[in-house]
């Protein structure tokens, strides 16, 4: 009896909750054409309930993460007069955009606890499992991807950027830097009561090269030796077109 | 009008790359240089990731180069021989160049590597060329002035075996030294993205003797094989060529050299090269700063691994 009763006992809690995401998403994928600017993207959604409001209110917690991957950081320190790369350290995974919103201040939407478990603030995302034994501050260097990335406007931490209405109605919109590398951008949404997160929802943002963009990424990469001699080409051809034609006009 | 470019995954305005592409070529029209050892840092400057700028440079000097030799050809200014001789030492050093390359890319340490490269060369040239036009200048105030006795090393040079004729230059020199100048380019073209110009045409004056007629073309024409082998190099081995790039670099730089060759016939020669000694020399000066401060961010990002 025990053993059929455990699993219902796991689900009771979000069960109890009642309360869930329907979300909707301006757009589902960015196309980054020629003249990609960056994008902005608004995330909305409601939350659908089968019991009344109760207290204390729910906070709501989105994040949109693009693919996470590995990051070499590296440090300069003066050398001989110049100031050259000396330390490494191999930030295991970052994602290469990352932005966190935020119906409340960020430590009263969620909890430390909740944050550890479901990674949400950009400290968390980040994952650097160690650094060389010679390096002793690794976690400035975990700090400097943060920095770095969040002066480029590809971390993004938007705390009170949510806007609530009702306790059921939730939008935030996320700006999308122009330099954005391409894949799947993970959106979750997250429900919290008292720092304690309710209800999950996650869906996927395509960021795709397209058309001309989309081709000449793949030539580059699957026959290089096609988009080496295309380039050579068009290199020539310039330079031959520019010769003859101001030629042309200087002889008319 | 932003253009998003495929290859450097960053997005630039496109104007702001023909203006830069239309602004070199107006100074290597009035210089006679390939304008590669001022694109490339610009391109720095501007937020091209470096080993992205250093590719797609070569690429567009093959264009400017091919435009500039065709000329040259027509004036028969070009010695073909001297200029396959040159070539067979810059296609060892291209090859070299990016073995070099891709080995410090992966210590991370190519950055460093192109920087000491701009500010080492662009010192000694423009310290060199300023002192040499600002003694021209001076000479042609006093109005003396007189041709400088043409300058024909003898000695060394001479006493290497393997001798050819070269009959456009009017040389018979050993194939070493051309070599050797060759394979020096070679490694800077791959390393810096420059074509080499301003370090090849002082070479073949005063290394190989070369006559001043023919230099330019020679170069020019050895040029274009050497820059040409650099983009094949990096396209294939580090797909680091972008084409979007260098279409927009050098269609300004095509229209801008037309413009800058005008200009340059309107200057005097010793004004021109004092202007083209002391741009270098800014340059050279503003990389030379960047390695001497402290920067204002210790911390730099880049792709793991070598792929």
């Amino acid at each position: 009896m025990l053993r059929w009763l455990a699993p219902l006992l796991l689900i009771l809690p979000i069960m109890a909750s009642g309360e869930e995401v329907v979300l909707g998403l301006s757009r589902d994928t960015v196309s980054i054409t020629t003249s990609f600017d960056g994008s902005e993207i608004l995330i909305f959604g409601a939350v659908k309930r089968e019991i009344p409001i109760i207290d204390p209110p729910l906070e709501v917690v989105i994040t949109l993460a693009g693919p996470s991957e590995p990051v070499v950081v590296r440090r300069k320190a003066r050398r001989l007069g110049i100031w050259v790369n000396t330390d490494a350290v191999e930030v295991d995974a970052a994602p290469s955009f990352y932005a966190v919103a935020t119906s409340a201040p960020f430590d009263q939407a969620l909890r430390d606890i909740e944050d550890l478990r479901h990674k949400v603030s950009i400290n968390r995302a980040i994952r650097s499992v160690g650094a060389p034994s010679n390096i002793t501050d690794s976690e400035s260097f975990t700090e400097a991807v943060i920095r770095i990335r969040s002066d480029s406007g590809l971390y993004q931490t938007l705390e009170n950027k949510v806007s609530f209405d009702q306790q059921t109605l939730f939008r935030t919109s996320i700006a999308m830097p122009a330099d954005l590398s391409e894949g799947d951008y993970v959106t979750r949404i997250l429900l919290t009561r008292s720092g304690e997160v309710v209800s999950e929802y996650e869906t996927t943002i395509d960021v795709r090269k397209v058309g001309l963009e989309r081709w000449l990424y793949n030539l580059s990469r699957h026959q290089p030796v096609l988009y080496g001699l295309m380039s050579l080409a068009i290199a020539i051809a310039a330079g031959w077109g520019a010769s003859a034609a101001f030629r042309m006009l200087r002889n008319s | 009008m932003q253009i998003y470019l495929p290859i450097a995954e960053v997005s630039v305005n496109a104007f702001l790359l023909l203006g830069l592409g239309g602004l070199v070529g107006i100074l290597s029209g009035m210089f006679g240089v390939g304008g590669g050892f001022l694109m490339t840092p610009l391109l720095f400057f501007i937020g091209i990731p470096p080993a992205v700028a250093v590719a797609t440079e070569a690429n567009q000097i093959v264009a400017s180069s091919f435009s500039g030799v065709l000329a040259h050809f027509r004036r028969k200014s070009v010695d073909i021989k001297m200029g396959m001789v040159l070539q067979a030492g810059g296609l060892i050093g291209a090859a070299l160049g990016v073995v070099v390359f891709n080995y410090l890319k992966k210590l991370g340490q190519v950055d460093l590597l192109v920087m000491l490269c701009y500010v080492v060369f662009l010192g000694v040239v423009g310290a060199l060329m300023f002192i040499e036009s600002l003694n021209a200048l001076r000479r042609s105030r006093k109005g003396g002035a007189g041709a400088k006795p043409k300058r024909r090393q003898r000695g060394w040079i001479h006493a290497l075996p393997f001798k050819m004729r070269f009959r456009t230059s009017g040389l018979y020199i050993s194939v070493i030294p051309p070599i050797i100048v060759g394979i020096v380019v070679g490694i800077l073209a791959a390393i810096m993205g420059v074509g080499g110009g301003f370090i090849m045409v002082p070479a073949m004056i005063y290394i190989l003797g070369m006559p001043t007629k023919v230099v330019v073309g020679t170069s020019l024409f050895q040029i274009i094989f050497v820059t040409a082998f650099t983009t094949m190099l990096h396209a294939t081995t580090n797909y680091t060529v972008d084409i979007v790039l260098a279409v927009l670099l050098l269609i300004g730089g095509v229209i801008g050299a037309q413009i800058g060759t005008q200009i340059g016939v309107r200057l005097k020669a010793e004004q021109l090269r004092i202007l083209l000694a002391m741009m270098v020399l800014v340059v050279c000066g503003k990389l030379a700063l960047d390695l001497l401060l402290q920067p204002s961010e210790l911390f730099t990002l880049g792709a793991a691994g070598g792929h």
